[in-house]
């Protein structure tokens, strides 16, 4: 049993602000100063989690963030299965982060689809001596000419192609005359611009509204026919088939999909969305700008949902339906009750292995609040949670909907906050990324990668919940977790979870 | 519905149930504005042609799946291999959390690193201040003995000096002035990971031995028996390292490891995360200037520290990633010549032992076609053990190896009876790998998980011997040097080959009698 469960509020947040109290210290003073302002304990009836966030990174202290680069190219942009992607500068970015993000998708790789490959300009010397541009248009020949059935290009800029002044707009605009008026998508997304990754959201957000919609012919007619039940699907990046077990529950209440953003989608797919009735939201944090635009442009209503766990999902489909007539209405109570039984017996199965048990969680977008509903749905408890990459109006949801009294908060937070958090509240189960995956198994606290489903997933919807509570479970009750300690040494040198229990 | 309770159906399954399939048809038939399956057929199969291929080599400006990454990844992976050392990235901060998740992904173990998030401002003023407030706090934080200091692309680009830099800081008291700060600039725009390896490795030694950037005397050598060894950029780096310590021990040889970073990256789970373990003393760093001889394993890894280090005054000799009989042979017999030990009747055992297995299984890989891609020295290293097997590395690919390692590979191919229809690419990419295999077919592929996608769209076996490793587990762990290292890639070859004739002979009454209990 975890120390949490065993104190009152008052006792949680008594210790959890000494906790923030003790981590600062090992700061210096003008950095304690601008940490703090990212560390909290929840006051309930706040209206946000009083932190401050979307702040640079403090130099030397270990952030988890990423940058502008990964947010376009690795999480807006790349899953955009029919164009091709170029890493424009140095051969890292791209390499880094070629395939790493489970975006699934069907289609045929190198011929008509891109997504699991890494196209870089792989910049030398000379390029950055000399500029980049011609080499640029060079490759995106070469592009035409070798892969010839891609839909569309677009140029993911990396640090050095706003450095040295090349101007990858003019260089996509006249190739793209040259090619009939090819979509070429110049996207300005050096890993330098910004605090993280969300501005690069943003810039690809833009580049989308100014590339795609902006050049479309106004009177264009949507390739096939309209009904009153089309909706898009906005952020949701397919991770491990997350968008087609949520594609299935709206397509079975009587709504049609004509677009997933952008796991699984095609150029055709964000060219068509305005003609969408709904746009429904699921990463608010990623792409909650296009949104915005197509709702102001197009007059298209936008409609923020969560489908970790039943209740969020049922409370979802309901907020969704309620856009629609009637018959969408009674569809998502048909939904809602055809997988009721399944979700009772997985309830059944998991909930008595994983009751009262304790989770800090620590990751990007949407999942440091979405996923809680779906822990709760299992009889865990959330007593920890923090952004990568948040802006205020995500803590704000964060306070308003999800966390409990006395929860510790923590924004940006650094390798040694993190580390000492999980040391003395000790979790029962930590879920973050991969740099931080192996930390905490090592100190015996079991651990679930929550950007990459640790390699399962999917999570979304009810077909997932099944797959989350499998695993959940699978982390906690692992046997492996009883053998960290060396049968004849008394204890280990640090607490861990292990000896609290 | 196809999900339940009792048997719950993952990613790889429950996408095959019909109600998902025809959802995912219907998405494509009406949203996706397919291509035309006939035309996707058509250039699948042009894409296959030498046509094909002749335009997929006279590109000039496009790379496609690059079997290489870039400077500062090396740089990181020097200085973990020093005690109590974290790396210091000086550029944007997104660089080193992909640095962090590239390496943990392959050895499945935490990798520290900071950065020195330069952002905007930085970009406009140069990043001094992210230097000075940067050392400052990981210093306080991480209290690491030594902060080893590389660059990203930006730093480099707009011009950042990292010896005035550090020093300023010193000033500044973000560390104290005799702190130990080797630096190394890294541009990820020249060379690539294995540059930036042997740029790292320089820095820390000529930061120990030529005086800490001017602030004391250089170290005067006073040549003592050791031999330092250098294993270069390697992803089977924690079962090498000690597996090369314990033919050391073995033949009594003294010696330090310049970088052992075998065991920061297999530190156990007992309750404890530590941040540092093990590693090359700083101490040793120092004293290996005393050393009478230092050996790398990779010559492509150390090409600038090998003659700083030789310039020094050491013999300096460098292998190609010895793997097999021979490669041991001759690294065996210059560990011996230069230290003057004898080669124990132990080694000479496990010599007979590999030679023993060679024998053994010699006929399932005798006359067999491989094709290897990979970083210049590993590509060196297993083409040789290849050909002692008698079988033909006919397509030999280094994205990373120039000119001068595809003529030495032409050298070792012209060695060998078996090397007649061999030949190197050098500076190419697995997109023009994959036309290679198309138009030249090979019996089996060996290279990293990426080559995953080659087996798919060639159907040809892929034997996973590289870097990245990530869809595979542990293999880190074991040695691909030493006679025991051989073993070990002997093993990796056969079980691909007997499992491929399994495969190729599974289906009952058609192809069933291949299908052998004895091989």
């Amino acid at each position: 049993m975890s120390l949490a469960e065993k104190q009152s509020v008052a006792e949680i947040k008594a210790r959890n602000k000494e906790l923030i109290a003790e981590v600062l210290k090992v700061y210096p003073e003008k950095t304690a100063k601008r940490r703090a302002k990212h560390l909290n304990v929840h006051e309930a009836g706040k209206s946000d989690c009083g932190v401050k966030s979307n702040i640079k990174s403090i130099p030397g202290v270990m952030t988890i963030r990423g940058c502008a680069y990964a947010g376009s190219k690795g999480v807006v942009w790349g899953p955009i299965k029919d164009m091709i992607h170029i890493s424009h500068g140095p051969v890292g970015c791209g390499q880094y982060s070629w395939a790493a993000r489970r975006n699934y998708y069907i289609g045929t790789t190198g011929i008509d689809t891109f997504v699991t490959m890494q196209f870089t300009s792989d910049f030398q010397e000379k390029d950055i001596v000399f500029g980049g541009d011609k080499k640029l248009a060079k490759i995106m020949d070469e592009i035409q000419e070798l892969f010839p059935l891609n839909n569309g290009i677009t140029v993911q800029s990396e640090c050095p192609i706003g450095l040295i002044g090349d101007d990858i707009e003019a260089v996509s605009k006249v190739k793209s005359k040259e090619y009939d008026g090819k979509t070429i998508v110049p996207v300005r997304c050096e890993g330098f611009r910004g605090v993280s990754q969300s501005l690069g959201h943003h810039i690809a957000n833009d580049a989308i509204r100014d590339w795609i919609f902006d050049k479309q012919d106004p009177n264009r007619v949507a390739p096939f026919e309209s009904t009153p039940y089309d909706v898009a699907i906005i952020g949701d990046y397919n991770i491990g088939g997350d968008a087609w077990s949520s594609r299935i529950l709206l397509e079975e209440m009587g709504l049609r999909v004509i677009a997933q953003w952008s796991g699984d989608g095609s150029l055709a797919e964000l060219e068509n969305t305005p003609k969408a009735k709904l746009n429904v939201l699921h990463c608010y944090r990623s792409m909650n700008y296009i949104s915005r635009h197509m709702e102001e442009k197009f007059g298209i209503p936008w409609c923020e949902y969560n489908f970790f766990g039943p209740s969020k999902i049922a409370e979802s489909l309901r907020k969704i339906a309620s856009y629609f007539d009637d018959k969408i209405k009674e569809g998502a109570e048909r939904v809602i009750a055809k997988y009721q039984p399944l979700m009772d017996a997985v309830i059944a199965k998991y909930r008595p292995r994983l009751e009262g048990k304790t989770v800090m969680l620590y990751v990007g977008g949407l999942r440091p609040r979405h996923v809680i509903g779906a822990y709760e749905d299992l009889g865990m408890e959330v007593v920890g949670t923090g952004y990568e990459f948040a802006h205020n109006d995500d803590y704000q949801r964060t306070a308003q909907h999800y966390v409990k009294d006395g929860t510790i908060i923590y924004d940006d937070v650094t390798g040694y906050e993190f580390e000492k958090f999980v040391e003395k509240i000790q979790p029962d189960l930590v879920g973050s990324g991969i740099k931080e995956k192996y930390v905490f198994q090592k100190m015996g606290v079991p651990f679930r990668q929550m950007h990459s489903w640790d390699y399962s997933g999917p999570y979304h919807g009810y077909d997932g919940f099944a797959i989350f509570a499998r695993d959940m479970d699978m982390a906690i009750n692992s046997p492996v977790w009883k053998m960290t300690n060396t049968p004849w040494k008394k204890s280990p040198s640090k607490p861990t979870m292990l000896a609290a229990e | 519905m196809p999900q339940n309770a009792d048997n719950v159906l993952d990613h790889f399954e429950l996408f095959r149930g019909p109600e998902y399939q025809q959802m995912l048809a219907n998405k494509k038939r009406m949203f996706e504005n397919p291509r035309d399956p006939a035309e996707v057929e058509r250039i699948r199969e042009w894409a296959k042609t030498p046509e094909y291929q002749e335009k997929n080599f006279a590109r000039e400006a496009l790379t496609v799946n690059p079997a290489k990454a870039c400077q500062p990844l090396g740089a990181v992976f020097v200085a973990v291999g020093f005690e109590s050392t974290i790396p210091f990235v000086h550029g944007s901060q997104g660089c080193v959390a992909y640095y962090r998740s590239h390496f943990s992904r392959h050895f499945k173990e935490p990798t520290s690193c900071v950065s020195s998030s330069m952002t905007e401002d930085a970009a406009v003023f140069g990043g001094l201040n992210n230097m000075i407030d940067g050392l400052a706090n990981t210093y306080n934080m991480y209290k690491p003995k030594m902060i080893a200091v590389s660059t990203t692309c930006m730093a480099e680009v707009i011009g950042d000096d990292l010896n005035a830099f550090i020093k300023t800081a010193k000033e500044k008291g973000s560390v104290p002035a005799e702190y130990d700060v080797p630096f190394a600039h890294t541009p990820a725009f020249v060379g690539s990971h294995i540059t930036g390896y042997d740029n790292a490795m320089k820095g820390v030694l000529e930061h120990f031995w030529d005086g800490k950037a001017g602030t004391t005397d250089k170290l005067v050598r006073e040549p003592n028996e050791k031999i330092n060894f250098l294993g270069g950029f390697d992803g089977y780096t924690v079962g090498n390292i000690r597996e090369i310590k314990r033919i050391f021990n073995l033949m009594g040889v003294e010696y330090t490891i310049l970088g052992d970073n075998s065991d920061v990256w297999d530190t156990p789970t007992d309750g404890e995360f530590r941040m540092y373990d093990g590693g090359t003393t700083l101490e040793e760093a120092a004293n290996a200037i005393h050393a009478k001889a230092t050996i790398s394993m990779q010559e492509y890894c150390t090409e600038k520290t090998l003659p700083f280090i030789k310039g020094h005054g050491h013999e300096v000799v460098a292998f190609n990633h010895p793997v097999g009989v021979a490669g041991t042979d001759k690294f065996l017999m210059e560990v011996s010549r230069i230290t003057g030990k004898e080669i124990p009747e132990e080694l000479a055992r496990e010599r007979g032992r590999l030679v023993d297995a060679i024998a053994d299984s010699s006929a399932h890989i005798h006359g067999k076609k491989f094709a290897i891609y990979g970083d210049p020295d590993l590509c060196y290293g297993l083409a040789a053990f290849l050909l002692e097997l008698g079988a033909e590395p006919t397509t030999v690919l280094s994205t990373n190896g120039g000119p001068k390692w595809a003529a030495k590979m032409q050298e070792l191919f012209d060695s060998s009876p078996f090397g007649g229809n061999c030949k190197a690419y050098p500076n190419k990419d697995l997109w023009h790998m994959r036309s290679l295999l198309f138009t030249e077919p090979v019996d089996f592929l060996i290279g990293n998980t990426y080559g995953k996608y080659l087996e798919r769209d060639t159907g040809t076996p892929l034997i996973r011997i590289g870097f990245p490793i990530f869809d595979r587990h542990h293999h880190h762990r074991r040695p691909v040097w030493g006679y025991q290292g051989g073993m070990n890639v002997l093993i990796t070859i056969l079980d691909k080959i007997f499992d491929t004739i399994d495969q190729n002979t599974i289906v009952p009454a058609k192809t069933d009698y291949s299908f052998d209990i004895i091989r």
